[in-house]
């Protein structure tokens, strides 16, 4: 722990990141120098991004990962409806440059915040609204081709960890096994640079998809039973808990296990955890878990456990449009479970919730659900 | 309820009376003759007053002013005098109740024209349908000779006044005093006074009021110099005076338009009369009495109050703020300038063409052939008395109805007439001759419009004469469009023929019809269904002829012949395709500074974040960034419009090069649009702050307290600097104009700016590659 804390020491995790913050510095200086030297040979400024759309992102089937094509869109100053993205793309560029230089990081909110001001001579402002500042970071991303991260940018923190580990977060080390009720929060940025695995002793994540279930589980102190590690994503899950499972995946070897909601959604977060999502799919090389398991709740569930008649919530139009438009992509379309499972929900005709089996027995998820379906490998992958 | 008795009786015997077989109660043939008998056209018109345009009061006293001036403009032009023509109307009751609905009007024209020789005042002023203008075809304003006698006959009729006319037909001798009264019944005048005088122009008229007297001192009013021979007709009668649509003020305004080598003035009465719904009002309260203004207008008022505390101003001045009805400033002598110093061009008489004439016609013709000269041919009536007949053209014409050369006129009989008559309606002519018309012309109708409408874009287009019934025409059309004028009103239409305002019966007008038939929807204007188009836009139309088609005697609308209405569609199409151009050119150039407007906001804060970047030269690439928008926005412009609407001639591109147009700057820039001007004092003051490095220093930071430049990138190799300095000038000599005026913001040191941090590396990313920082080609090379 001492030992982190001693920033200046070489080929350490502060080295590095130097290195990487001249890498992201210089693309951004080259991002300006590219403009100046468009303008004065007379062309329109334009900045390449990569386009983040579904016609623009592979399915690699080797890796099992969603990855960004090579398409990329020019966002043109002279352009009337990107004149204003291209400006706030440069004002950004030039915040994260102050940033960098600072040796600083900023929120998305505080993002919005650093490029908000006036345009001068006009009463225009450079941003709306946030979710303007946070689709030009997005585009920044991209285009640098430099992570949110790097770009010493970070978003709110959201999910909660609790099981047999100790984590060193910003040189503080933290026992996961001591969290209490609440858990530890993911933090929005996991580089090992920020968080090391210290100790652990846990065989598997079980990630659930909120709070509240997640509070069931705690309470019942499953992990401590089971030896594992628990985290849940707050719904579809952030970057930060994404990246975070991945590296226990990949660094310590542990499968991770999900349980989430027997509806399009719920389908839909472990397809994100699985191969990754296509706004994000030029991450998907390190938040992506292939091997990500779906345990439940699956739709013939409700036959298997017997649930009662009153946790059937009716399919509306709009799940039985997502439902087929998830069992159409490629990840899934060749997956006979998958296909099987989501038939299954259709011909059903209703979701179900996680809590749908807390009916049976407030600790039946707990107790007999999920240790049931781990014993008997009844899961989806 | 019952009818008094006597009625009934006399119901009851007049049904006995019926019933009774008797002859001898019924009129006979004999005495139905005793009570037939002829009925002067004076009489005639008197009954029927409406048909010449005394329907009521309001009209009666804008007829006779329009009939005088008309008769006035006609006789200086015939005599190739430069018009000078005084308007009095003088209120002779101005103690009247406020409410009193007309007046006595005592209307006095004076002209400097050739005069009139004694022995002819009685034809010309105290006969219905006399006149030298009915028989010939030449092109003037009057035409039947019925309209100034018309007037004094209703003067006549209405106060029991006789018409005093003073006219001086030769300078070196006394002018004439003639006072008459006509006779209806023998469709004569009786004259009642006639002496000599020298009191020509009157004296009187310049006493009027302290303006008169002002104006005449200075040799502006009635100067016995300029009206060395002329006439002067007064005519009292029952009148009303108002201003407004319809209005002698209008008809004067109007008049001047058409007429820009006439000198007009106008004394108008001290009040106008009390207010009354008729077909042209409701008048605009106080916004038509001050349309005079619109026209290049002398008005002396002011010189008034300070030296007279004149009598004459006395009864209005009280009156005004305590009556309810509209009271006139008085005294204001109203001036319509001369603007051109040359008449129009005299016009030649011509003979009737063949395609135009009626077989009744032909054979009067005929017979007044054979007294006027015995022993006339056909061959040569045909030659001398049509237009367009040549001497082969009469020998094949005398050769088709089965006579020879030498055939007299005394020997066509009916058939052969007739005969004739068929052969000049298969047979081709060429089209009548056209220098009997003399049009307006279109740079006297541009500058017509532009002294009396406030306008924008200014259009005229004039057609080439045309022909109807035989007789040529010709027409021309101007529009006024935005400028002061009222956007959300159907576009006023004001008509002439033959130079003379036409006021009333606009609907039943030839000329109405063409703007309610032309598509103005085509020119980007509102256009309801059957109405003229709404829009900040007048429309003028001219009707020049040797006989204008009206459809009445008073001459108010013309007929809608075909020929007539086509032309003046086309006419406008002309205008219309003009105002088009023109509009869409704005639009084109708003949509142009609206993207202009997009990029120049959001150039000034790329640059301030590149060159806090990698430290650039703000100045530079601000310019060179505008530059580029300048350039871009004209081109994406092209662009846009070839999609939206194709841009049909070249010419069109550039309607302010087009002939016939004139496009006012300053008349208001273009609606809701800013100036350009504006725009670049912004972008130069930008540009300024920028070379000051103060643009946007407004704005704090977030997070380092002060911007701290790039101080990455040293200075560019100073060559280049040099380069770019010498170019500038030249490809910017707008700029350089502007930040000459712009306090001269220190140029921004590139040496000042911090030198490269040591050991700091500095990369950059090149098609994919982190590629070193050192190489100065990379920047702006």
């Amino acid at each position: 722990m001492a030992k982190k804390q001693s920033k200046p020491a070489s080929g350490g995790p502060t080295a590095r990141i130097k290195e990487r913050d001249a890498i992201t510095h210089a693309k951004i200086v080259s991002l300006a120098d590219n403009l100046v030297k468009q303008t004065f040979a007379g062309k329109e400024p334009t900045i390449a991004i990569p386009t983040r759309t579904k016609s623009n992102t592979i399915w690699n089937r080797k890796r099992g990962i969603l990855q960004m094509g090579s398409a990329t869109q020019d966002r043109q100053l002279f352009n009337l409806n990107q004149a204003k993205l291209f400006m706030q793309s440069m004002l950004h560029a030039n915040s994260i440059r102050s940033l960098i230089e600072a040796e600083k990081t900023l929120s998305l909110r505080g993002m919005f915040y650093k490029g908000l001001h006036t345009v001068a001579g006009t009463k225009e402002k450079t941003f709306a609204d946030q979710s303007e500042s946070d689709a030009i970071l997005e585009d920044l991303e991209v285009s640098l081709g430099a992570l949110r991260e790097e770009l010493h940018i970070f978003a709110k923190k959201k999910g909660t960890m609790i099981g047999n580990i100790t984590i060193v977060d910003s040189g503080d080390e933290i026992d996961c096994r001591k969290m209490g009720s609440g858990g530890d929060a993911i933090p929005s940025i996991v580089e090992p640079d920020v968080i090391q695995f210290k100790k652990c002793e846990a065989k598997f994540v079980l990630h659930v998809e909120k709070d509240t279930v997640w509070g069931r589980f705690n309470e019942d102190k499953f992990w401590q039973k089971h030896n594992c590690i628990l985290t849940e994503g707050g719904g579809q899950p952030s970057r930060g808990v994404r990246r975070l499972l991945q590296r226990l995946n990949k660094e310590l070897g542990l499968p991770i296990y999900c349980l989430l909601d027997c509806d399009p959604w719920g389908h839909y977060i472990f397809s994100v955890i699985k191969q990754g999502s296509i706004s994000l799919a030029f991450e998907s090389e390190r938040l992506a878990i292939p091997d990500a398991k779906f345990i439940g709740v699956r739709s013939s569930d409700y036959k298997t456990h017997q649930l009662s008649d009153d946790v059937q919530i009716a399919l509306t139009d709009t799940d039985i449009k997502r439902a087929k438009e998830i069992a159409a992509y490629p990840w899934f379309r060749d997956h006979k479970g998958w296909q099987k499972e989501i038939a299954g929900l259709l011909s059903n005709g209703f979701k179900m919730e996680v809590e749908s089996l807390i009916t049976k027995d407030i600790s039946y998820v707990t107790e007999t659900y999920v240790p049931d379906k781990l014993k008997r490998k009844d899961w989806l992958d | 309820m019952t009818p008094p008795s006597g009625v009934m009786e006399e119901t009851r015997k007049s049904k006995k009376t019926t019933r009774s077989p008797k002859p001898s109660q019924r009129a006979t043939a004999e005495s139905m003759a005793a009570r037939q008998r002829d009925i002067s056209v004076s009489e005639f018109f008197a009954k029927n007053r409406h048909l010449l345009g005394f329907d009521n009061p309001r009209k009666a006293l804008l007829t006779t002013v329009k009939e005088a001036v008309d008769n006035s403009l006609d006789a200086c032009e015939e005599a190739g005098i430069l018009p000078d023509i005084t308007v009095v109307i003088e209120d002779l009751q101005p103690d009247r109740p406020a409410t009193a609905k007309s007046s006595r009007y005592r209307v006095t024209v004076v002209d400097n024209g050739p005069g009139i020789v004694r022995k002819q005042v009685e034809n010309i002023f105290g006969r219905l349908l006399y006149g030298s203008k009915f028989h010939r075809l030449k092109m003037s304003r009057g035409q039947q000779g019925i309209g100034i006698s018309a007037a004094g006959m209703y003067g006549l009729i209405t106060t029991g006044k006789p018409m005093v006319i003073h006219t001086r037909p030769n300078a070196s001798k006394p002018a004439h005093h003639i006072e008459l009264a006509m006779n209806t019944k023998t469709n004569r005048a009786e004259v009642t006074t006639d002496v000599e005088t020298q009191d020509f122009p009157p004296r009187r008229l310049t006493q009027l009021t302290a303006g008169t007297r002002k104006l005449a001192a200075e040799g502006e009013l009635l100067d016995p110099e300029s009206y060395r021979t002329g006439t002067s007709v007064t005519i009292e009668l029952e009148g009303r005076y108002q201003r407004g649509r319809g209005s002698v003020d209008e008809f004067l305004e109007l008049t001047a338009i058409a007429n820009p080598h006439a000198r007009i003035v106008f004394i108008p009465p001290t009040r106008e009369s009390a207010e009354e719904e008729d077909e042209l009002l409701p008048v605009k309260k106080p916004g038509k009495g001050s349309k005079g203004k619109d026209f290049q207008v002398t008005d002396d008022e002011g010189n008034l109050v300070a030296p007279a505390p004149a009598a004459e101003a006395a009864p209005a001045a009280p009156a005004a703020p305590a009556a309810p009805v509209q009271t006139t400033e008085t005294n204001g002598v109203t001036i319509f300038p001369r603007a051109v110093t040359e008449l129009p061009p005299e016009t030649r008489e011509i003979q009737p063409h063949p395609k135009g004439i009626e077989l009744g016609i032909l054979l009067q013709m005929l017979k007044e052939a054979e007294l006027e000269r015995p022993g006339y041919t056909l061959y040569n009536f045909l030659q001398e008395k049509f237009s367009r007949i040549s001497a082969a053209t009469a020998s094949a014409l005398c050769e088709k109805i089965g006579v020879g050369s030498r055939t007299k006129v005394t020997d066509i009989n009916h058939a052969k007439a007739e005969a004739l008559f068929r052969e000049f309606q298969e047979a081709k002519f060429p089209p009548p001759p056209t220098d009997c018309l003399a049009p307006i012309g279109v740079k006297q109708l541009l500058a017509g419009m532009l002294k009396g409408v406030r306008a924008e874009f200014y259009a005229a287009s004039s057609r080439d004469a045309a022909v109807y019934r035989g007789r040529p025409f010709q027409i021309e059309a101007a529009i006024a469009y935005g400028g002061d004028l009222p956007a959300d009103e159907p576009a006023r239409v004001i008509r002439f023929a033959n130079r003379v305002p036409l006021l009333y019966q606009q609907s039943a007008c030839s000329s109405f019809k063409a703007v309610v038939d032309t598509n103005w929807r085509n020119y980007d204007l509102n256009q309801p269904k059957n109405s003229a188009p709404v829009g900040p836009l007048v429309i003028m139309i001219h009707m020049a002829s040797v006989w204008v088609p009206f459809t009445s005697e008073s001459k108010e609308a013309i007929a809608d012949y075909d020929e007539i209405r086509k032309e003046m569609k086309l006419a406008l199409m002309e205008c219309g395709r003009k105002l088009a151009a023109y509009v869409r050119k704005r639009q084109r150039m708003k949509r142009e500074s609206e993207r202009r407007d997009v990029f120049e906001r959001y150039i000034g804060e790329i640059v301030k974040a590149v060159s806090e970047i990698n430290g650039t030269d703000p100045k530079k690439l601000y310019d060179k960034l505008l530059e580029q928008a300048r350039k871009r926005t004209a081109a994406a412009d092209q662009i846009l419009d070839d999609e939206g609407r194709v841009v049909k001639t070249k010419k069109e591109e550039e309607p302010g090069d087009d002939e016939g147009v004139i496009i006012l700057e300053t008349a208001r820039p273009i609606e809701d649009h800013t100036p350009r001007e504006h725009l670049n004092d912004r972008a130069a003051k930008v540009a300024a702050q920028l070379a000051a490095g103060t643009f946007g220093d407004d704005q704090l930071p977030l997070l380092d307290g002060e911007p701290r430049k790039r101080r990455g990138k040293a200075a560019p190799p100073p060559k280049r600097v040099a380069k770019k300095a010498s170019a500038e000038p030249k490809s910017k000599p707008r700029r350089a104009a502007k930040e000459a005026k712009t306090p001269k913001a220190a140029p921004p040191p590139p040496a000042s700016k911090p030198a490269a941090k040591p050991g700091k590396l500095r990369m950059r990313l090149i098609n994919g590659e982190l590629v070193r920082v050192d190489d100065p080609s990379l920047f702006g090379g």
